[in-house]
């Protein structure tokens, strides 16, 4: 055997594989386009979300005096020293809010708002935005009052018209725009109603037991430091009880509430990219399989592995490229539709400005995606055997066996959830995410892969030639079986569950209201006034459903230690907790839950929603001296850590009352009535200050509002919650919300849609041959036609079928463990989604085979040959 | 082994297994080419001429026994280097032509010398286009051009490397019985042209003729291995 030539090493250079790559995508271009279109949407979401984020946090951090309205807002349940607020400060404001029950005198009309009974010169920044203008200083000058505008468009009110609250009148001075820090939600949710404060007093309603905010705005020099000056005051207003906001903490706190919905966002555009890359990842293992081929022949004539392998890294790197630089232009356009959509939840006015981050977060996010999932078919080319270009058989479909495969797909998954943990920032739900991801994903492959094992196996031999070919689509070399099942199926999955948990939320309202429920609450009502307005209800024939006591009280101990010392010992634990898991369990029991008012009654028996879960309950206690059994809700008991037999004492209004945890109860918090989590027994709390409750069920509108109006004349304190109204304010803030996961999951259903058909246009390649076979051996246009509707109609039933499941699950889940809600699914909805997405799929699947119809066989052989 | 060899096939096998079961392709091949001659490999479907030909090429390794091919023994060799031997000594020419589609008939020409980093690759290459008469195409896709433009294409490229050696499968199996004539005088006046020598897979008894050797091939053997006189006296002796 002759000793080895030296073989010199042919020299590739890095310009010729960068030559080789474009002119061997020349003919691609606009198919590879097509992959790549696949994520355009989904980092154009996350491009306009970023962006968004980006101009709500400058936004906020120049607007955040004028949200806030003072250099310093102090807060609390009681009036604060008087002396220590004019201390404060070079101006100051004094502003008592509450609910309480508005009558329009003109209609008659009355509703619930929210009182601010305002006293200075408050906002300092910014202003009451009013109409006319001028209001917003006037209405603080006499008897008038500014209202808000959509009480004044529901009650057809007019400036100058009187308003009744509690029992004195005012003249409506002003119609109230915008109030400080006041989104569209909560004037839908909450409507405002400004006084000035000299006149609270005059309308009777801060008698005892009425639940008043009050509040101090404090206005400084501009060149004292509020923050180093409330850093020093803090004990001070920890002792008084006295929360605090400065223009910098409320920056923070409005910034940390959008941080959920920027998640959301976030997240929802995420679910879009990750679609498109299964789309991507599939039309890249098709379009390396169809260059089988020439990447055999270019081995032949020499070129390495390795080269292969970059040449067409080469290609992917560019055309994600130019994906994801789409996206990113496509996103910053979709970032001015973004405050439109989200105005009703926004405090602060949003600028558009280009976000240069968030553009370049988005190409590195879409050049790594588009890379990450193209690479396990990349990586196939290097074990592409150059005796293909001898014999096609050598490998039909490219060898699947390789490590590097398997730390690519290590990596794709590290990346959604590395992805995922930076937009929740918790490891655990980052964890739950990307498994909930992988579990749909495997669960739907699973999925696929039965169906066409049953195909294969099921399909009788008697069944027409047309369903059989149709069927063996399904199973035959180069389907698309799996990867439609799964983009469909996510995509479906997705837009599903979205769509169920609104039904659940909705329904869970309305299923409360039903007809033999309450719909009407009158609350504040003094014991005076309890056996009046009881009469009142029944000469309206309206039923007395539910009239309870409830007493305002404190934990004062529990077994022996103070409340403040278990707010203080859970609080280090909660901290504990917090560092060791991040993520602090619900359970646990928070400051509030032991220095908080608790709201209890006092009941002889247990009512429809309670069941006894431990100990027995005591309704009564007979003789002073005896031991008070309170019974207690069971998570409740659970969250401040006690059990049947321990020792709490409670302060009522001052006076400090012993008792024994005697029972655990159960309550069904979704029946609409009033429940508590603490009942006394009777015999103990009858002589502590207290307000009732009172529930009736009005059959229609037209006595609810003679009824309110009734109750409003004759008790002014007494407050009234329609139901109805509830309702509708819910469904408006609903179809708002719906509107914004409408608006992200769209970005879903449209890259469900091109990764459909970028998969339908790679698999009309490979169906391309046997149809203009089929054509030339005499099958009608009509027969090829239904060949393509029953393999896509299939697959589409599977796939949106699959998806649903998926999502059916998810929801009832979600109803079970999170909303405790029953879930039915809706069935009309849910067979009108299937229809139209099985639809679309068998719509997309049959014209891109009419364009091979319409065409001579041997011109389509010939091209494709 | 011969001095002057430039292909030496030393007791190669090759079996496939699968399913079970193994299934000899090739077994016990024996054989030298001289430098520059010219070889054909015959023998009816499934006797193993195109698994020879991979394995002469490189292409594939064999179960058992030793290639070398112009002084480089090809077993133990890693996927990368044998690519570098192909591209330094070997010439191919495929039955179904495998240019490149996306690559016009020049670009597809000048590939293989590319490879090797050669700087006047362009001008080689129209110099080839050239002798195969396809100048004029240089700048045609492979689907604007006939199969017989195709195949003239492809050999164009098989000596734009200046091969030591050159493979032929089939080269005029896919082609009409006139323009396979054409390509076959091509292939010969090219190959004369270059010195190089060329090895022929070849079901075509005319094409076989035409060259100096032939080694028939039956159920993975060689059954005979015949030179162009033994070749022409047995003919002659028929007519």
């Amino acid at each position: 055997m002759p000793n080895a030539n030296p073989i010199p090493k042919n020299k590739v250079s890095t310009a010729w594989l960068f030559k080789m790559a474009w002119r061997d995508s020349r003919k691609n271009r606009s198919r590879l386009f097509l992959f790549i279109s696949s994520i355009i949407l989904g980092i154009a979401a996350l491009v306009a979300v970023y962006s968004f984020r980006d101009n709500l946090t400058r936004d906020i951090d120049e607007q955040a005096k004028v949200l806030a309205g003072a250099d310093l807002t102090l807060e609390s349940r009681k009036p604060a020293d008087q002396k220590m607020i004019d201390s404060m400060g070079v101006e100051r404001s004094s502003e008592r809010n509450f609910a309480s029950m508005l009558y329009f005198v003109k209609t008659e009309a009355s509703r619930l708002v929210q009182v601010r009974a305002l006293q200075g010169n408050y906002p300092y920044y910014g202003n009451i935005e009013t109409t006319p203008a001028q209001a917003g200083k006037d209405f603080r000058n006499g008897r008038k009052a500014l209202v808000d505008k959509t009480l004044m468009l529901q009650f057809n009110a007019k400036v100058g018209d009187s308003i009744k609250v509690g029992a004195l009148k005012f003249k409506i001075e002003g119609i109230l725009d915008k109030a400080p820090n006041q989104t569209g939600i909560t004037a839908s949710v909450a409507p405002i109603v400004y006084i000035p404060l000299q006149y609270l007093e005059q309308t009777g309603l801060t008698k005892i037991g009425s639940r008043i905010q009050y509040k101090y705005y404090i206005k400084y020099k501009e060149s004292t430091n509020v923050d180093k000056l409330v850093e020093d005051l803090k004990p001070v207003f920890e002792k008084s009880n006295l929360d605090y906001e400065t223009v910098s903490s409320k920056k923070e706190n409005t910034g940390r509430s959008f941080k959920d919905v920027n998640r959301f966002l976030a997240l929802a555009g995420f679910i879009a990219l990750l679609l498109g890359c299964i789309g991507v990842g599939s039309a890249i293992h098709v379009y390396i399989g169809e260059k089988l081929g020439a990447i055999a022949t270019l081995r032949c004539l020499g070129l390495k592995a390795k080269h292969a392998f970059y040449i067409y890294l080469i290609q992917i790197i560019f055309i994600g490229l130019i994906g994801a630089i789409a996206g990113s232009a496509l996103g910053t356009l979709i970032q001015f539709a973004l405050p439109t959509v989200l105005k009703d939840f926004l405090p602060v006015v949003i600028s558009i400005n280009i976000s240069w981050i968030a553009i370049l977060q988005g190409i590195a996010l879409g050049l790594i995606i588009s890379v990450l999932f193209a690479l396990p078919s990349l990586l196939s080319v290097r074990k592409i055997s150059p005796l293909n270009a001898l014999r096609a058989s050598v490998e039909s479909e490219i060898k699947t066996k390789d490590p590097l495969k398997w730390l690519v797909y290590f990596f794709i998954l590290l990346f959604v959830f590395v992805f995922t943990y930076l937009q929740m920032s918790s490891w655990l739900e980052a964890f739950f995410f990307t498994g909930s991801v992988v579990f749909a994903f495997l669960l739907l492959a699973g999925l696929s892969k039965l169906l066409m094992l049953l195909v294969k196996n099921l399909i009788p031999n008697s069944m027409s030639y047309l369903w059989r070919q149709g069927f063996s689509n399904l199973y035959r070399p180069n389907n698309q079986t799996l990867m439609l099942t799964v983009s469909i199926g996510l995509s479906t999955a997705f837009i599903c569950t979205l769509f169920f948990v609104q039904g659940i939320l909705i329904n869970r309202v309305t299923l409360s209201s039903g007809k033999n429920q309450p719909n009407m609450v009158l609350f504040d009502i003094q014991t005076s006034q309890k056996e009046a307005i009881a009469d009142l209800t029944k000469s309206y024939k309206l039923p007395v459903m539910n009239q309870v006591p409830i007493v305002t009280v404190r934990i004062e101990e529990i077994n022996g230690k103070t409340a403040t010392d278990l707010a203080k010992a859970d609080s280090l634990s909660s901290l504990k907790n917090k560092q060791n898991n991040e993520n602090q369990n619900q359970n646990e029991p928070s400051k509030g839950a032991f220095s908080g008012e608790l709201r209890v009654t006092f009941q002889d028996t247990l009512t429809a929603a309670e069941t006894l879960v431990k100990g027995k309950f005591t309704g009564k206690v007979s003789s002073p001296s005896d031991i008070i059994y309170v019974s207690l809700e069971e998570r409740y008991a659970k969250r401040i850590r006690v059990d049947v037999g321990d020792k709490i004492t409670f302060n009522v209004q001052g006076v400090l009352i012993p008792t024994v945890v005697g029972s655990l109860r159960e309550v069904n918090w979704s029946r609409m009535q009033t429940n508590f989590r603490a009942v006394f027994p009777k015999g103990v709390l009858e002589d502590a200050p207290q307000f009732h409750v009172l529930m009736t069920n009005v059959p229609n509108s037209q006595i609810a509002a003679k009824y309110q109006g009734a109750v409003v004349r004759s008790f002014p304190n007494v407050s009234v919650i329609d139901l109805t109204l509830i309702l509708e304010v819910l469904e408006e803030l609903f179809s708002k919300i719906g509107f914004v996961i409408r608006f992200m999951a769209t970005f879903s259903m449209a890259t469900g849609w091109i990764v459909l058909i970028s998969a339908v246009i790679t698999s009309k390649s490979q169906r391309l041959k046997e149809s203009v076979l089929l054509r030339t051996l005499g099958a009608s246009r009509k027969q090829i036609l239904t060949i393509t509707a029953i393999e896509y109609f299939f697959l589409g039933s599977l796939a949106t079928g699959a998806g649903m499941i998926l999502a059916l699950s998810g929801s009832w889940a979600l109803a079970s463990f999170s909303f405790e809600s029953s879930f039915t699914p809706p069935l009309l909805p849910i067979f009108i989604l299937f229809v139209s997405v099985v639809s679309l799929v068998v719509f997309t699947g049959v014209l891109s085979s009419w364009k091979v119809l319409n065409q001579p066989p041997l011109q389509v052989l010939r091209r494709d040959a | 082994m011969l001095d002057n060899s430039i292909l030496d096939v030393q007791n190669i096998n090759k079996i496939y297994t699968g399913a079970g079961r193994s299934l000899t392709v090739l077994h016990q091949i024996n054989f030298s080419i001289k430098k520059g001659s010219t070889v054909a490999i015959t023998g009816p479907s499934g006797s193993g001429k195109t698994t020879l030909l991979g394995l002469c090429a490189g292409l594939d390794q064999p179960s058992s026994g030793e290639i070398v091919l112009n002084g480089n023994p090809l077993s133990q060799k890693s996927e990368d280097e044998l690519a570098n031997i192909r591209n330094l000594n070997i010439g191919f020419i495929f039955q179904n032509f495998q240019l490149m589609p996306t690559l016009t008939a020049l670009e597809n020409v000048m590939v293989p010398m590319e490879l090797r980093g050669d700087k006047n690759s362009k001008n080689y290459a129209l110099e080839l286009l050239e002798k195969v008469g396809l100048a004029d195409r240089a700048d045609h896709y492979p689907v604007q051009l006939s199969g017989g433009e195709q195949q003239r294409v492809s050999l164009a490229r098989a000596f734009s490397n200046k091969p030591a050696i050159l493979f032929a499968d089939e080269p005029t199996g896919n082609l009409d019985g006139e323009t396979s004539d054409k390509i076959e005088k091509l292939l010969f006046e090219l190959n004369t042209l270059a010195g190089t020598t060329l090895v022929i897979v070849t079901h075509d008894m005319e094409l076989a003729a035409k060259t100096d050797r032939i080694i028939k091939l039956k159920s993975g053997e060689i059954i005979s291995d015949e030179t162009k006189a033994v070749v022409d006296n047995f003919s002659n002796s028929n007519v």
